[in-house]
């Protein structure tokens, strides 16, 4: 009895994991975003219910940001009988990731909070660490003006001199002693003064000044952080902007992957030394020291219309698939990839036509690869379930000694199903958000096969928990 | 009529929606879709302009600026012309609210319940011989306007989803549409780019009421699922026949049993033109009771090959109210005739007539001598 809760608790979390890995809670392809949304508050509402302890616990793992505010702010709201010690574990694991998250994040969550009207002490120590450990308060109150101010009044901050009354009375002084508190104040009569502030808040003044956005984009260029600049290479150079102009291979591989296929393909066709060096490149640097020592890899990567993804995640499937193709072929030396569509040119490629994973996984296991990684939305249409059964014959009559280690990772939460869309239960399936996450990912993978006991993810988890936790990111 | 040439792959189910892509090995390249429905997508014309002799095809109620001032116009059933010839084709006005900003590139169709009545028209004159019977409307007017009930796909239960999610397949030119595995609408076209122009608007077209209420009462409708028997594999060669023999299977399947009810010799078939290679068609069924029946347009090629068709599923109700008109006018819209064929009285024919709302069109005092003999 007791090991069959066991099991059941640990395919749960990994459901969840899954999820938490997958959904942001926004449109996907097959579902929209109140389905998607409506799906994880379940799963949330569930896990917490059931397995506290372990819900806490994936704060360590690579869940996405949006389910890490969701986990922290539920965690927060309900703190009613838990013992001492989980009290502790949960404080360090939730103040290690909002380190670890984005402030514009953290200062949303803490919006939350407000509105939700969860004030109490243990909620208030960690916003008060976390704003205490901000490299720059001053920065910080001039980016997320609006945030800081949330955060200082909900948790009973004492915001006293110059901070204070810059969110609070920012009438009450001609001058301030901070540069950039002064820049800010300077900033809404002298252009000048913009150019020093962060992007986001510099766009707003630039509109006020009305400066040409030829101009304002040369100038505030080298004030940018990585990914604004990657976000406005496009518009960018429609405003012949010059200095945004950046050094792609620098960006992180799944959104350059991303921003590849967002061009239009005569773009694409246009620049393919360059981009083709830029993916090379961030793959290789995804990969790090684990760079080429896989052994003979295959990769059956999904290219289908359903790639498309939604409005909000445009073509997000398939950029995962894109990265996924590069970074596999930085790991191992001796890569094949075959799309789903057939095609070869994974630089043209754009979403198009039906499903036929099972006949690409045939052809991808023909000079019997070390690996088979998959990674597809799990809607094997043409024709359907062929996929799970051509591995379970593969598994049962050709390859019972596992010489091919399979996964299958999956960049699509389905909504109805409570995790992601599986092809076979021969085969492990785990959820992707980043392709720089794979090579975790396939390792882990063994757990979701249920053949690796609930003792063993224990084990597992506590490791992540204990790794997470003394990290000094 | 049948599907020779064209190869069902396998379908994608969306709740009680199954969709069934056709793939035609080789796009027939002379007959295409008229270059007006083309300018309006982000198409083009530019994929037309091979330099080969083509003959065009319209689909009914679609709508394009067929006319030399470039207005809209809905073309007036389904018609195949030469290029750069005048299309039949009624000028329309729509409403200001109707042309919406997302329209603009997108194939339109006409709004049904107008189309709907043109259609049935087309099928159903009205009385040949004036009788005394007939009110003087029916021998002007003839059936028209006729009102049938019918729903856009948009109000048919997950159409809008199961097109949207559709992955089309690279060579398709037509696809079967069912409703709790009913089969709904039978729509093929000549070339695979038409078929990628038309795509949504399946979505426009009109559904009995027979398919609405399947679509929402039918529930999730199974998937034919791959099955292969490990036992035999003893290599990869074995496993990819045992997939390809699976693809066989599905073909064979469907064929015989999905889309059995498909237009076969007992229907008639009203050839309405014919251009170059082509025959347009307009086809209606025996009117059996009980039986599986579609109406439609079809466009087919010397050799036998089918080029376009598109079907709509009648209702019981409907099939019976063709039954009668069809019987009507084998008898030269005489009642007396038609009652002896029925095997009924005069009486009990005008009361059947005015049950299956075609009251108006039989003279007054008849309906009331009818229903006095009838003692209702």
């Amino acid at each position: 009895m007791d090991t069959r809760a066991n099991l059941v608790a640990a395919e749960d979390v990994l459901f969840f994991v899954n999820a938490a890995i997958t959904s942001t809670g926004q449109r996907e392809f097959r579902s929209d975003a109140a389905e998607q949304r409506m799906s994880l508050q379940f799963l949330h509402a569930y896990v917490q219910g059931n397995y506290r302890e372990l819900y806490a616990a994936t704060l360590a793992l690579d869940i996405n940001d949006h389910n890490a505010a969701l986990i922290i702010h539920r965690l927060l709201a309900d703190t009613a009988g838990i013992s001492p010690g989980q009290r502790r574990t949960e404080g360090r694991l939730i103040a290690r990731r909002l380190a670890a998250m984005p402030p514009q994040r953290v200062y949303r969550l803490f919006a939350r909070l407000r509105t939700a009207k969860v004030n109490n002490r243990r909620t208030r120590a960690i916003m008060r660490d976390w704003l205490a450990a901000r490299p720059d308060p001053a920065f910080d109150a001039v980016k997320y003006r609006s945030g800081v101010k949330t955060a200082a009044r909900h948790a009973h901050l004492p915001t006293r001199g110059e901070l204070g009354d810059f969110l609070f009375a920012p009438r009450a002084r001609t001058r301030y002693d901070h540069p950039l508190l002064d820049t800010y104040r300077r900033a809404r009569y002298t252009q000048a003064a913009l150019y020093e502030l962060p992007f986001t808040v510099a766009e707003g003044f630039a509109a006020k000044h009305r400066i040409p956005r030829r101009v304002f984009l040369d100038r505030i260029a080298p004030g940018m952080t990585r990914l604004e600049r990657l976000r406005l290479q496009e518009s960018a150079r429609e405003a012949r902007a010059g200095e945004v102009a950046a050094d792609l291979g620098r960006m992180p591989l799944t959104r350059l992957a991303s921003y590849v296929l967002a061009l239009p393909l005569d773009t694409r066709a246009a620049r393919r030394a360059e981009l083709t060096a830029a993916l090379r490149t961030a793959a290789r640097r995804a990969a790090g020291d684990r760079a080429g020592t896989w052994g003979p890899t295959a990769a059956v990567l999904d290219d289908s219309f359903s790639t498309a993804g939604s409005t909000q995640k445009r073509r997000r499937p398939l950029a995962v698939a894109l990265a996924a193709h590069y970074l596999l072929a930085a790991l191992a030396p001796r890569h094949r990839t075959l799309w789903t569509s057939g095609r070869t040119d994974e630089l043209l490629l754009y979403p198009y036509g039906p499903t036929p994973l099972g006949l690409r996984i045939l052809d991808a296991l023909e000079p019997a690869p070390e690996r088979l990684v998959i990674v597809s939305d799990g809607w094997d249409n043409a024709p359907p379930g062929l996929a799970g059964e051509v591995l379970r014959a593969w598994r049962e009559r050709l390859d019972p000694e596992e010489r091919t280690a399979v996964v299958h990772l999956n960049p699509v939460y389905d909504a109805d199903a409570f995790d992601v869309h599986r092809l076979s239960p021969a085969v492990p399936t785990a959820g992707i958000r980043d392709a720089e996450d794979l090579p975790a990912l396939v390792e882990l993978a063994a757990f979701a096969t249920g053949r690796t006991g609930p003792a063993e993810l224990r084990a597992h988890l506590d490791r992540r928990v204990a790794r997470f936790l003394e990290d000094p990111r | 009529m049948n599907l020779d040439g064209l190869t069902p792959a396998p379908s994608q189910v969306w709740g009680a929606i199954r969709l069934v892509p056709l793939l035609r090995a080789q796009p027939l390249t002379d007959l295409r879709l008229h270059r007006e429905v083309y300018e309006q997508t982000p198409y083009g014309v530019v994929r037309l302009n091979d330099g080969t002799a083509y003959t065009s095809y319209i689909p009914h109620g679609l709508v394009a600026s067929f006319t030399r001032d470039g207005g809209p116009a809905v073309a007036y059933g389904t018609q195949i012309v030469e290029p750069d010839r005048p299309v039949r084709c009624c000028p329309v006005r729509f409403h200001r609210r109707m042309v919406r900003r997302g329209d603009r590139g997108r194939v339109r169709f006409f709004p049904l319940h107008l189309a709907m009545e043109g259609y049935l028209a087309l099928h159903f004159g009205g009385p040949s011989v004036i009788w005394e019977e007939w009110s003087q409307r029916a021998v002007r007017q003839g059936l028209s306007p006729r009102t049938e009930q019918a729903y856009t796909g948009g109000e048919v239960e997950g159409l809008r989803d199961a097109l949207r999610i559709f992955e089309i397949h690279p060579g398709q030119c037509g696809v079967l549409v069912y409703a709790a595995d009913a089969l709904a609408a039978a729509f093929v076209v000549p070339h695979p780019d038409d078929y990628r122009v038309l795509h949504a608007t399946l979505l426009q077209d009109m559904y009995g009421e027979l398919i609405h209420h399947y679509a929402v009462y039918g529930g999730p409708v199974p998937e034919f699922t791959a099955r292969l028997d490990a036992g035999g594999v003893r290599s990869l060669d074995d496993l990819r026949a045992a997939a390809r023999a699976q693809e066989r299977e599905w073909a064979a399947f469907h064929d015989s049993t999905m889309a059995a009810g498909l237009p076969d010799e007992t229907y008639t078939y009203d050839r309405q033109r014919r251009m170059g290679r082509y025959d347009l068609v307009r086809f209606r069924p025996p009117f059996e009771r009980q039986r599986e029946q579609h109406i439609g347009e079809a466009i087919t090629g010397r050799d036998g090959r089918l080029a376009y068709l598109k079907t709509f599923r009648l209702s019981e109700n409907q099939v019976r109210r063709g039954h009668l008109l069809t019987t009507l006018a084998a008898h030269d819209w005489h009642i007396g005739a038609a009652a002896e064929a029925f095997g009924c009285t005069h009486e009990e024919l005008v009361r059947r007539i005015g049950r299956l709302g075609f009251g108006e069109l039989v003279q007054q005092h008849v309906r009331d001598h009818a229903h006095r003999r009838g003692g209702a």
